[in-house]
């Protein structure tokens, strides 16, 4: 029983990070129809920007500039790099896709893969090929219930996921943005006649994404403290799953769908050997979408036939 | 400047090919003492890219050297030649279709054997590049001509590989792996093909794993299903301990020789090609432009989805029977998705809807991705780069939406005035 349970933690953890992942795909592809394969790309930059925001803050604190608490240094980094990396995602979508937007969408999403391909090389190129270690901020303490070992890492994980899914929810439910990006998910043709800034709706639904994304690498940073420039595109084609199984602009989707691969994961380790994870894993999402193609929340094709 | 490209237009394509002949002939004879007049450490394999960026003041003699002994005899043969080879092109013509197009086809051997004949590295760019037209036209007749987004060939690829090695391994190679060879080597080069089939065979059956699912789905969702099956077969193949699970499977004999593979390339085109211009590609194009439609117009979709996944999927699988044989040894991590990327690169950098538009975008990006070796780390930025800019000025890529007519090709181009 503690065996099974460790194995929950251990899943909630990494559904933590392919649901905050899959959120960032599935708001833009609501909006745009249109998948950002640069987004696992992003997840990694928002990580490395992380890394480089807690070490200016770290030897900011050591010269004596300004004393500051691990703890608050690890909440400014995660605040100052979920800003900056919004920031990557509007360059990304500027440059990117928005000369593409009326072209077919599949050209759109080659442009995503390379913008990747860029990222992932420029990396390399600035930062050389070793990998950087992201400074350990809080010191780890486990706490034993019952045989189930529980980091304050995983907790702090699971919770700043929870929080900022649960944010997002609200905020699209909530506010006049989040309105809009209803009303734009819903037909993105008519709605920017009715005097919704379309540009900006695109932007700030990349701004969001991608602060979500740099979140998640943090976590990610926190939990595996190696980055490597490549980090992005095993975790980052995995959340894009996700988002597929969740349904299309579905924020409650895409945070389920996120826990259930990570929970589809780990329990697989659990019953086979390590290696055939990503077999076994994989083959269940393309039995699942063999039989239920829309996702577990998304409407069915035939609803919304694009003639 | 429009009379000069007048004057080019005149020239039939069998005058270019000799013309490419003379110009590699040249080579043959003179490029050696012509690179040590010029300065250049030796004759330049790939164009003199690779010197230009090796040794920056190298580049004049570089271009020289392309000038002297490509593009200068290239055009002053076809330019002078261009009444008797448009009168042997007539001939030809007149004499058979078929017996043109063998005649073209083996000038344009000639012209690579030559040419390649001088270094070992020619031999194995070009036999790469030909294994990703064929990879390009097959991935070509399901992203371009049915227009569904489909990331499953690398999978395909990994399956004909892994197949076609193991058959060859077994049965011709004294192997740790698979003990003593059960047939003599001298039958081998004649088995190969069988065993490339047979590699095309069992891709072109995992695809049903993807074509029988894409009858629900419509474009995106495809992406997911072929991409979580490219996933599959990756992980299966090292989980596999019969096929050296992840370190891979080495020791493949050296079959895939030029002429194999350019037979093999030549096959798939015309194939391919004849293919997409059939009945068959006319429904490909009707389920692309709208789905309901084609269904109301009688065209069976779910047989066309088959049929062009069963199709696609038989020839990436005999391109990675080659290439496996051609490096000699294939590991499951090659066929991920950085190979993903590269190929849908390909397609969509040269057009889609296009067979043109697969060779030109198969030979440009490989040829770039050769040319541009010695930028190191950076060909990684410069190559996605291209792409994009091809994708925001020509979003269906650079040659899309082309028929290949082989008769227009070998036709002679008369000119206008019957006295020249």
């Amino acid at each position: 029983m503690a065996f099974f349970l460790q194995n929950v933690v251990n899943a909630l953890q990494w559904g933590s990070f392919y649901a905050l992942i899959a959120l960032g795909y599935s708001m833009v592809y609501s909006i745009l129809m249109l998948f950002n394969f640069a987004h696992g790309d992003i997840f990694m930059v928002g990580a490395y920007i992380g890394f480089g925001v807690a070490t200016a803050l770290i030897s900011l604190s050591a010269a004596g500039a300004v004393i500051l608490p691990n703890w608050v240094i690890l909440v400014l980094t995660i605040l100052f790099s979920m800003f900056l990396t919004a920031f990557v995602g509007v360059i990304v979508e500027r440059v990117g896709y928005r000369p593409l937007r009326n072209a077919p969408l599949a050209s759109a999403a080659i442009t995503g893969l390379m913008i990747g391909i860029i990222l992932e090389t420029g990396n390399l190129a600035l930062l050389g090929a070793q990998r950087v270690r992201f400074p350990s901020l809080i010191p780890t303490t486990t706490y034993n219930v019952g045989g189930v070992f529980i980091t304050n890492e995983k907790i702090m994980i699971v919770v700043v996921a929870l929080v900022l899914a649960l944010g997002l929810h609200q905020f699209v439910r909530r506010t006049k943005w989040g309105m809009a990006m209803r009303a734009m998910a819903f037909d993105s043709a008519a709605v920017p006649l009715m005097g919704v800034p379309l540009n900006t709706m695109v932007a700030l639904t990349f701004a969001i994404g991608s602060a979500l994304a740099a979140a998640a690498g943090i976590l990610f940073g926190v939990a595996y403290p190696v980055l490597d420039p490549y980090m992005g595109i095993v975790v980052g084609w995995k959340a894009f799953v996700a988002a597929i199984l969740g349904g299309r602009g579905s924020v409650i989707g895409a945070t389920l769908a996120g826990f259930l691969l990570g929970f589809n994961e780990i329990f697989v380790v659990m019953i086979f050997p390590s290696t055939l994870r990503d077999l076994i894993a994989y083959s269940i999402i393309l039995l699942f979408l063999t039989f239920r193609p829309h996702g577990f929340l998304g409407e069915p094709y035939s609803a919304r036939l694009r003639l | 400047m429009r009379s000069v490209r007048a004057s080019f237009s005149q020239v039939p394509l069998v005058g270019w090919l000799l013309s490419a002949l003379v110009a590699v002939t040249l080579e043959h004879l003179v490029g050696a003492p012509v690179a040590l007049a010029l300065g250049l450490p030796r004759v330049p394999v790939l164009f003199g890219f690779l010197i230009m960026f090796a040794t920056p003041t190298l580049i004049p003699s570089a271009i020289l050297y392309t000038l002297c002994i490509y593009a200068v005899p290239i055009a002053g043969t076809a330019w002078l030649g261009t009444p008797v080879t448009n009168r042997l092109a007539a001939e030809l013509f007149r004499l058979s279709k078929v017996i043109s197009v063998a005649v073209h086809l083996f000038l344009l051997y000639a012209v690579l054997h030559l040419w390649a004949e001088l270094s070992d590295y020619r031999v194995l760019v070009l036999r790469l590049t030909m294994i990703a037209i064929m990879v390009t036209l097959s991935l070509n007749v399901i992203n371009g001509y049915m227009g569904q987004f489909s990331c499953s060939h690398p999978g395909f690829m990994a399956l004909g590989a892994y197949v076609a090695s193991v058959f060859t391994v077994v049965l011709f190679v004294d192997d740790g792996l698979f003990g003593p060879a059960w047939l003599p080597p001298f039958l081998g080069p004649f088995m190969f093909p069988i065993g490339l089939i047979l590699g095309g065979l069992v891709a072109s059956f995992a695809a049903l794993a993807v074509a029988i699912p894409s009858f629900r789905t419509r474009g995106d969702y495809l992406a997911v299903i072929s991409l979580a099956f490219m996933f599959i077969v990756k992980s299966l193949i090292e989980n596999l301990e019969v096929v050296r699970g992840p370190r891979g499977l080495s020791g493949q004999p050296e079959w895939a020789t030029l002429p194999t593979v350019f037979l093999w390339t030549v096959a798939c085109v015309w194939i391919v090609n004849n293919f997409v211009r059939s009945t068959m590609g006319k429904a490909l194009n009707a389920v692309r432009d709208n789905e309901t439609a084609a269904e109301a117009m009688t065209v069976n979709t779910r047989r066309t989805k088959i049929v062009a996944f069963l199709f696609a999927a038989f020839w990436a699988g005999v391109a990675g029977g080659l290439f496996a044989h051609v490096l000699g040894y294939v590991n499951p991590g090659t066929f991920g998705i950085q190979k993903l990327a590269e190929v849908l690169a390909m397609v969509y950098f040269g057009g889609l809807n296009s067979v043109y538009g697969a060779i030109v975008g198969a030979v440009s990006i490989s040829l770039l991705g050769e040319a541009l070796r010695p930028l190191e780390i950076l060909k990684w930025i410069v190559i996605p780069l291209l792409v994009i800019l091809v994708m925001i000025f020509r979003p269906t890529g650079l040659i899309a939406f082309t028929d290949l007519n082989v008769t227009n090709l070998i036709k002679p181009k008369h000119s206008p005035d019957p006295g020249v």
